[in-house]
């Protein structure tokens, strides 16, 4: 509870910063306000307590907070001089983006289906403004646009779920709402109203982590908003979004897997296929992320094909590295920007040559997307495999590997033009706070692939 | 157990001080080549040459997913072990006459990958071998695709594909048979222990051998690898040819055989006709080719076609004859390609019609390279002649067809390689090669120790094949244990 009360003050002390035109003194406010709410989270490690029978702080969600709180923080050591060249009232950039961290925290921790809406909706509104936020640039603005019309598409359809499923169990409670289920599931007495309801919130979340076929937004969404913001939104939003439909799916309504793991089991295939071959046949970067990023989903959602007592381990492990991986590339891509002013594969030439440090961390960082191993991307991967696996899924395990091979070719494409082809002999240099975000992440992705037993039983 | 673990380890640390000793990474990369080969000598001299693995390392490294840091070493490891620790010291001595750029990165990756190798050849835990495969392919991609010739970027990232897809199905095979072990580790006595029927086996099997298959490569797997030998760097087509493919081989043998010998036993047919036709089909495409590279590129299938077949045999002479020709060939094959690295560092050219006369200004080099090519030709008194003799034992008591028609190989590859030879070395001197010089430094170092090794071991082979007597023994016992009890 007081890790969403500390965001939100700090939320506010910027706004007031801002509106005292200390732009100085934002991103420290802001790191400090972060640090704390890490500090909270670390404190509260293994007390499971409820607040307000709304929110349950267990360690999966301070895990995930923790996941959370930390991409955000290196998100915000990016913005050195991004949002200035872009905006005047940059102390907005700071208070949206930790007004959706606020919300994402609710998402990871509710107990209550009205906390997950009030949650979804603190942070997707900040984001459709965070979208939109060039309010001159058109792709900006197109980007705003989609995304606040798919995304009120998308709570509706949620908020459908969840009044149908209320309509059955009569309550908004996680816990309640699996007594009924459990309950009523031998005796093949759950109410008709559930089915679609589960179908309905399904579709719901799958539009806020953008798995297909209701991926359709992302792709110009991400290409439109600002880089950063881009960042924030495929890594962070995405973890978030995940521990969501987590947190539903194979806690409360894990006794009816049975129902709807069929529909699922599509989805995953869709999303998996859709999003590698689509990505393979982009000629920007920026884009090529944001059909990997569906890609990924699609591996995200193997931990619900086989619910295990370690499914939510392996999402915190698979999105960490994902996490992790996304923000090395998007800096790099805003470096990259800044240089060329264009985010196609080409302008990536040469870049080993202008810059090895940052070449070397997008090579990890693409590695580890991949699925190479002594990566943090490998072993989420290899979990993920391993799950399905348990069921001898195996149809499903080689149709994923199949869509692997196409994101090594994708993926290498960065590499092959990084290092194998010759670009433009200008220099390129990183400033320092990008540097720090380059070396963390690197490290926190070799690390967790060479020795993941540090984060294998945390939740 | 130190010692195996400074014995992985130390490449590792060699290519870190590599990667930051900017044009120094030449000599210090050789020093930890030498000492890495130093200590392999070490271990072979304190190596038992009996069944058991020695200098067992078991540490716990991802305790929950059953995974440890679990290597050791026994007759067949120690084979493949030496293969490594001395191909490398002679690859990097064989880059001294060039000047790569970015040299640097370039020997870290070498050390790297030796690391990789090492740790696919001592593993006992299959994750364990799973992360030295993979970490073994990330450098040579690297070091064939920054570092390689003409088209190398689309060739490479097909041979990357090629060889990762395999790999992939290879994991999925690991995962099933862990799921299948009751204790839920990797262990490969554990595996060993498996009792599945063969149904099971076959799929099994199959998850292996396409992995396999494909690094050998055996037909019709192949099709990555004469284009990946020619535009890769000298040094990357020998650590491709001298030790990459030995995995393939070396993951049949350890990983293979003992697990799923019904499997095997099952598709053993298949796997021994595809390896015949692809040491005819590779002969006879060798004979056809203009480029001296290309040549030995597919030389190379055809002998580890023969090689394949005396595994999938199954018996005694098969087995101690492709461990022994695993070394043999790698030794030969990196002697010829840095032969033929010396005439193109001359002329540019690889090109057989292009090339002639050059015994004669350059004759030390026509000595060795003579010699690599009666060793690659098996020519009694070669390295090469004991490992075909015994691939050929071994395949004929398989099928006398079979052994008649793998035993071609040996005429073929006289006719290529000696007509090779007599078109590249004899004849008149033409003016490109008029200005030819002879070996000199570090050439005459490479050339010279390949050779010895050529002649000592073609003359007293007693050593190697005492090495591996036993472990193979023990191999096929376990595996005609297998089939006799199971099912």
């Amino acid at each position: 509870m007081n890790i969403i009360i500390t965001i939100s003050i700090t939320a506010f002390l910027v706004l007031y910063a801002g509106l005292f035109k200390a732009n100085k003194a934002l991103l420290p406010l802001t790191i400090v306000g972060l640090l704390t709410a890490l500090g909270f989270t670390f404190c509260a490690w293994g007390a499971n307590t409820v607040h307000f029978g709304m929110i349950q702080t267990d360690n999966f969600a301070l895990a995930f907070s923790s996941v959370c709180i930390i991409g955000t923080l290196l998100i915000f050591l990016l913005t050195q001089n991004y949002f200035h060249a872009k905006s005047d009232n940059i102390a907005e950039y700071y208070t949206l983006i930790l007004f959706a961290l606020a919300g994402m925290i609710m998402m990871v921790s509710y107990k209550n289906m009205a906390m997950l809406f009030v949650g979804l909706e603190i942070m997707s509104v900040s984001l459709y403004i965070l979208a939109g936020i060039r309010k001159k640039d058109f792709a900006s603005n197109e980007a705003s646009l989609k995304y606040f019309l798919m995304g009120a598409f998308s709570t509706g359809f949620l908020l459908f779920g969840i009044t149908l499923i209320y309509g059955a169990t009569g309550s908004f409670d996680l816990d309640k709402i699996q007594e009924y289920l459990v309950a009523n599931n031998q005796t093949h007495t759950v109410s008709p109203l559930v089915y679609p309801g589960i179908i309905l919130m399904m579709i719901g979340l799958c539009f806020k982590v953008g798995a297909a076929p209701f991926h359709f937004w992302t792709p110009d969404v991400y290409e439109g908003a600002p880089t950063l913001i881009t960042t924030f939104m495929s890594t962070v939003v995405k973890t978030a979004g995940f521990a969501a439909f987590l947190r539903l799916f194979a806690g409360s309504l894990g006794s009816e897997h049975q129902f709807w793991v069929m529909p699922l089991m599509v989805i995953v295939c869709l999303t998996l296929f859709i999003g590698n071959v689509t990505a393979l046949f982009q000629k920007n970067f920026k884009r090529m992320l944001a059909y990997s990023s569906i890609s990924h989903a699609g591996y995200l959602l193997f931990s619900l094909i086989v619910l295990s007592q370690y499914s939510n381990n392996n999402v915190l492990v698979y999105a960490s590295a994902y996490t992790f991986a996304s923000i090395i590339a998007f800096a790099v891509l805003i470096l990259v920007k800044q240089k060329t002013g264009s985010d196609s594969f080409e302008s990536f030439n040469g870049l080993a040559k202008k810059n090895p440090l940052v070449a070397l961390s997008l090579t990890v960082a693409m590695l580890s997307l991949a699925g190479i191993p002594l990566t943090a991307g490998f072993i989420g991967k290899y979990l993920m495999f391993l799950n399905v696996m348990q069921e001898y899924q195996t149809i499903l395990v080689a149709f994923a590997i199949l869509n692997a091979l196409v994101g090594f070719y994708y993926y290498f494409k960065v590499i092959v033009a990084m290092y194998f082809k010759d670009g433009a002999e200008t220099e390129l240099s990183a400033p320092i706070q990008y540097k720090v975000v380059l070396v963390i992440s690197v490290i926190v992705t070799i690390l967790l692939g060479v020795y993941p037993a540090v984060i294998l039983n945390l939740i | 157990m130190e010692q195996l673990l400074l014995l992985i380890f130390l490449p590792l640390a060699g290519a870190v001080i590599s990667a930051f000793a900017g044009k120094s990474a030449k000599l210090i990369s050789t020093v930890f080549a030498v000492a890495s080969l130093v200590l392999a000598l070490f271990l072979a001299i304190n190596f038992i040459p009996d069944a058991s693995t020695q200098f067992q390392v078991n540490l716990p490294w991802i305790q929950d997913l059953g995974i440890s840091f679990h290597a050791g070493i026994d007759g067949i490891s120690m084979l493949t072990v030496l293969l490594t620790n001395i191909l490398v010291p002679i690859i990097i001595l064989s880059s001294y006459n060039h000047d790569y750029k970015n040299p640097a990165a370039f020997y870290a990756l070498i050390l790297f990958m030796q690391t990789g190798l090492l740790l696919v050849f001592t593993a006992m835990d299959a994750f364990l071998f799973y992360i030295g495969w993979e970490a073994a392919l990330i450098p040579i991609y690297f070091i064939c695709a920054v570092w390689g010739g003409k088209d190398r970027i689309r060739i490479n990232m097909k041979f990357f594909i090629y060889t990762i897809a395999g790999s992939l199905f290879m994991l999925m095979g690991i995962i099933y048979l862990y799921l299948q072990n009751p204790a839920h580790n990797f262990n490969i006595e554990a595996f060993y222990a498996l009792n599945l029927d063969s149904v099971q086996q076959g799929w099994v099997f199959w998850a292996f051998f396409i992995a396999f298959a494909i690094k050998m490569p055996i037909f019709p797997f192949h099709t990555w690898q004469p284009d990946t030998y020619t535009a890769a760097p000298t040094q990357g087509t020998m650590l491709l040819s001298g030790i990459m493919l030995k995995m393939g081989i070396y993951g049949v043998i350890r990983w293979l055989l003992p697990i799923v010998p019904h499997g095997v036993q099952d598709w053993s047919c298949l796997a021994m006709v595809l390896s015949i036709i692809g040491v005819v089909y590779a002969s006879l495409i060798a004979f056809t080719q203009k480029d001296a590279k290309r040549l030995v590129a597919y030389s190379s299938i055809a002998h580890v076609g023969l090689i394949a077949a005396g595994i999938f045999a199954l018996n005694q002479q098969g087995l101690q004859g492709a461990m022994i020709q695993m070394l043999s060939h790698g030794i030969n094959v990196v002697g010829l390609f840095f032969v033929l690295d010396i005439i193109f560092s001359r002329v540019k050219t690889n090109k057989i019609e292009e090339l002639g006369g050059i015994a004669k200004v350059a004759p030390q080099l026509a000595i060795t390279f003579l010699i690599i090519v009666l060793g690659t030709v098996a020519l009694p008194g070669t390295n090469g002649f004991i490992g075909e003799f015994l691939l050929l034992l071994g395949v004929y008591q398989y099928g006398i067809w079979a052994a008649a028609i793998a035993g071609l190989t040996i005429i073929f590859g006289a006719v290529y390689m000696l007509r090779t030879y007599q078109n590249v070395m004899l004849g008149k001197t033409n003016e490109l090669t008029i200005t030819f010089t002879d070996i000199k430094g570090t050439e005459k170092l490479v050339l010279y120790t390949i050779c010895a090794l050529i002649i000592v071991l073609g003359v007293y082979p007693k050593p190697l094949l005492h090495l591996t007597e036993a472990s193979v023994q023990h191999l096929l016992e376990q595996v005609n244990h297998k089939l006799t009890t199971v099912n």
